[in-house]
């Protein structure tokens, strides 16, 4: 049983992809007998590239791609280098766990109010610096370089490839290098920035990779903070499926091919930057300089991630004030009165959605995770190198959702499987599988091996020492991956909306589908939610190990 | 599994190699109540002869030669099957059950009067009471010696012993020596041990192997 998990993980994650992108790619190129398209045509590419501002889409979606996951990388290396085991450091660890939680689409309309002319930040400074009365007349949000969209991307992007870093970075015993280095008369910020960071990179390379294809290909983000005429090329590709002109479903099909061609060529650009990098940096290294540069960089690297983390707490709150306010004129800070009206008035409402994350949650994440742990059981009784599987892991965060998921729906339909609640929870396992294997396996393999010789040499099977003392000693890390999977699951908005036809309702689609509406209390009421349940998820998974072992001390740590 | 007249522990032309190379060669019979000790310094396999005994040889090592614990072929038996007991330098009490729990898991399921045994292993150890405790809460001391009453109250029908004084100070480790090798002999259990100390092949007062 055991050693079928690695070929039933691989199955789950690469054949629905694999699927996907052939009934995508078949239709780009005119053919889809269900359809009507029963022979090879370029047609489809023709009518695209006849699209207006087609390329101008394209532009901002590998721009947008690229510029934030740079910035977020750099924001992030900078405040490693500069705050490695200083107290702003664990200020922001614990700052930024809860952030990795929160969904993009409630991270975007929080990030919107703030940033809106009649927002938060505006209201602030008016009128005593602007001498505004009134909200200025400016396209802010929804710009059409889509600079708030690479801002409210960075939001997100730096928490994830900062706790990947933490993850990665034990392994490396960063103080001993530091130490080395500062003894040879580096200062701290550079001596960080080399001797660390070079073999830090090639560990985090899978996170950047996975960043650059989520970033150039986002969907909800860009619904909410992207630019609108045009659109970025995916919500473009949105659009064009759902059209009721089941012809455009081909021209869509060619975009989606389009828009796997965008992604590969940004991770392209990527890697050619990496290598550009390389070899600029190599004199640097070794140029001796030990000092020059030292205090600006720790300047920026301990404010950059400290504004970023600071900012997506700030659009939370943002998002708390507006569900609750009354009457609220501009350039007042707050509102004169608070009410509860919003929540009460959308908790009818509310039931169903909740009900539906939930159960997609629990389901896709008890699945994902019992699959996690039979690779690792079978890794570890195998004396498996996981090196190659990791790859495979991230094929599903690599290819944009965009480009498959339609394709996806399509193949379920012709296999007779409709779109439905199931559909769903299989089509999120895809994305919360993998998170829960990433968040789980360091710990899995760091656990002592003699605590299970123990156990065997107690008389224990090795079947019953997984259940008696392996889960037990992992309970902390085995709730957290739980935590992060329903954090995954109930922030989907593509899978949910499309493997669900529009008919599976969940709080994040929900909350998207008022993005268009701009009633920004109840926008504040359904971001709220979606917020708030991954963090009573990460609440339980602290809560509960200290809760079942409050009498044992070495558990609750 | 039941206390069977205690059996002798043969080791017949073991050789551990590792890439090609044989890191140590060991051909010894241990009777009931004795202690053969393995002298060497660290890197020269010591422990692994251990983990080769008891089942658990990584995969990296390669080994020939054959365990015999009186008319029983060991090496053809589960891990959990060969009736070997653990001693490693850290006593690895299981932090998610109680003193009690971690004497108890071990314990053959058919056994009755389990609570009974606990309290009076607990009482010779100079524990009394401590069945709820947890085991955070105990000295180096006290968690050295829980673990080799659950050791002993799991019926092994010999034991192995790694560098199981190492991490003790000095004044503890005298005390836990007499300890452990008091029971072993009272036992009648044929032991292993490994250890770079002389003292320990010492107070073990049987034959030593020198490795070094």
């Amino acid at each position: 049983m055991l050693r079928l998990a690695p070929a039933l993980i691989i199955a789950l994650l690469v054949l629905p992809v694999g699927a996907g992108l052939a009934m995508v790619v078949l239709p780009a190129f005119g053919y889809l007998p269900a359809l009507g398209g029963d022979r090879f045509s370029l047609a489809p590419w023709h009518t695209l590239f006849a699209q207006p501002g087609l390329w101008r889409s394209v532009a901002v979606s590998a721009t947008s791609g690229l510029v934030s996951t740079a910035l977020a990388l750099v924001i992030v290396v900078l405040f490693l280098a500069a705050s490695a085991g200083t107290s702003v450091d664990r200020t922001i660890r614990r700052l930024v766990s809860p952030l990795l939680a929160i969904p993009h689409a409630a991270v975007a309309f929080g990030f919107a109010f703030l940033i809106t002319p009649s927002g938060l930040v505006s209201r602030l400074i008016s009128p005593s610096l602007t001498g505004w009365e009134r909200p200025p007349d400016a396209l802010i949000v929804n710009d059409p370089w889509g600079l708030s969209l690479i801002a409210g991307l960075v939001l997100k992007e730096a928490p994830f490839l900062f706790l990947m870093s933490l993850a990665a970075l034990p392994q490396l015993a960063p103080e001993k290098r530091l130490q080395l280095a500062r003894s040879l008369g580096y200062a701290p910020t550079i001596a960080w920035l080399k001797s660390v960071l070079p073999s830090l990179y090639p560990l985090i390379r899978l996170p950047v990779y996975a960043v650059i294809a989520y970033a150039s290909s986002v969907v909800d983000m860009a619904l909410i903070l992207g630019p609108t005429l045009p659109p970025t090329l995916s919500v473009s590709i949105l659009g064009w499926f759902n059209d009721p002109d089941i012809n455009r479903r081909f021209m869509a099909s060619a975009a989606a091919v389009l828009q796997l061609g965008v992604t590969l060529s940004a991770l392209l650009c990527w890697w050619l930057l990496e290598q550009f990098i390389r070899t600029l940096t190599r004199r640097w290294l070794l140029n001796g300089n030990r000092q020059q540069g030292e205090i600006a960089l720790r300047m920026i690297g301990r404010s950059g991630l400290l504004v970023s983390s600071v900012t997506a707490l700030a659009a939370l709150v943002g998002l708390g004030l507006f569900s609750l306010a009354g009457f609220w004129r501009y350039p007042d800070l707050l509102p004169q009165m608070l009410t509860l009206d919003h929540w009460t008035r959308s908790a009818s409402s509310l039931s169903s959605p909740l009900l539906n994350t939930a159960l997609i949650g629990l389901i896709a994440t008890t699945l994902a995770t019992v699959l996690v742990l039979a690779v690792l059981e079978n890794e570890h009784r195998q004396h498996l190198q996981p090196k190659r599987v990791l790859w495979l892991l991230y094929f599903p965060l690599l290819v944009p959702q965009i480009a498959f998921l339609f394709g996806l729906v399509v193949a379920a339909e012709s296999l007779g499987i409709r779109p439905q609640l199931g559909l769903v929870i299989a089509g999120h396992l895809l994305f919360v599988l993998p998170y829960v294997y990433l968040s789980l396996a360091e710990a899995y393999r760091r656990l002592d091996p003699r605590w299970l010789q123990v156990a065997r040499s107690l008389g224990v099977s090795r079947s019953m020492a997984f259940w008696r003392v392996r889960l037990p000693l992992l309970l902390a890390p085995l709730l957290t991956a739980f935590a992060v999977g329903l954090a995954i699951s109930i922030g989907q908005y593509l899978p949910t909306q499309l493997l669900g036809a529009g008919r599976v309702s969940t709080v994040t689609t929900e909350a998207v589908a008022l993005a268009s509406g701009g009633n920004r209390r109840l926008i504040g009421v359904w971001a709220l939610m979606q917020a708030g349940l991954p963090l009573i998820g990460f609440m339980l998974a602290l809560a509960v190990p200290r809760l079942l072992s409050a009498q044992r001390r070495e558990m609750a740590s | 599994m039941t206390v069977s007249a205690n059996a002798p522990l043969r080791l017949e032309h073991i050789s551990i190699t590792l890439a090609g190379r044989e890191l140590l060669a060991v051909d010894a019979t241990i009777p009931p109540g004795e202690v053969l000790t393995v002298m060497g310094p660290s890197g020269s396999g010591k422990s692994t002869l251990l983990a080769y005994i008891a089942g658990f040889l990584e995969r990296d090592f390669t080994a020939t030669g054959e365990v015999w614990l009186g008319d029983r072929d060991l090496l053809t038996v589960a891990a959990e099957k060969r009736g070997i007991g653990l001693l490693f330098q850290d006593p690895l009490l299981f932090p998610h059950l109680s003193v009690g729990g971690n004497m108890r898991f071990g314990m053959p399921r058919h056994i009755g009067n389990k609570r009974q045994q606990v309290t009076h292993a607990l009482e010779q150890i100079g524990l009394a009471g401590f069945e709820d405790r947890d085991p955070a809460t105990l000295s180096g001391g006290q968690k050295a010696r829980v673990a080799l009453m659950r050791l002993l109250l799991s019926q092994p029908q010999a034991v192995l012993l790694d560098e199981p004084f190492s991490k003790l100070d000095t004044a503890l480790r005298q005390e836990m020596r007499s300890l452990v090798f008091s029971q072993l002999r009272e036992a009648g259990l044929p032991a292993l041990l490994v250890t770079h100390d002389q003292a320990d092949a010492d107070a073990a007062g049987g034959p030593v192997i020198d490795l070094g």
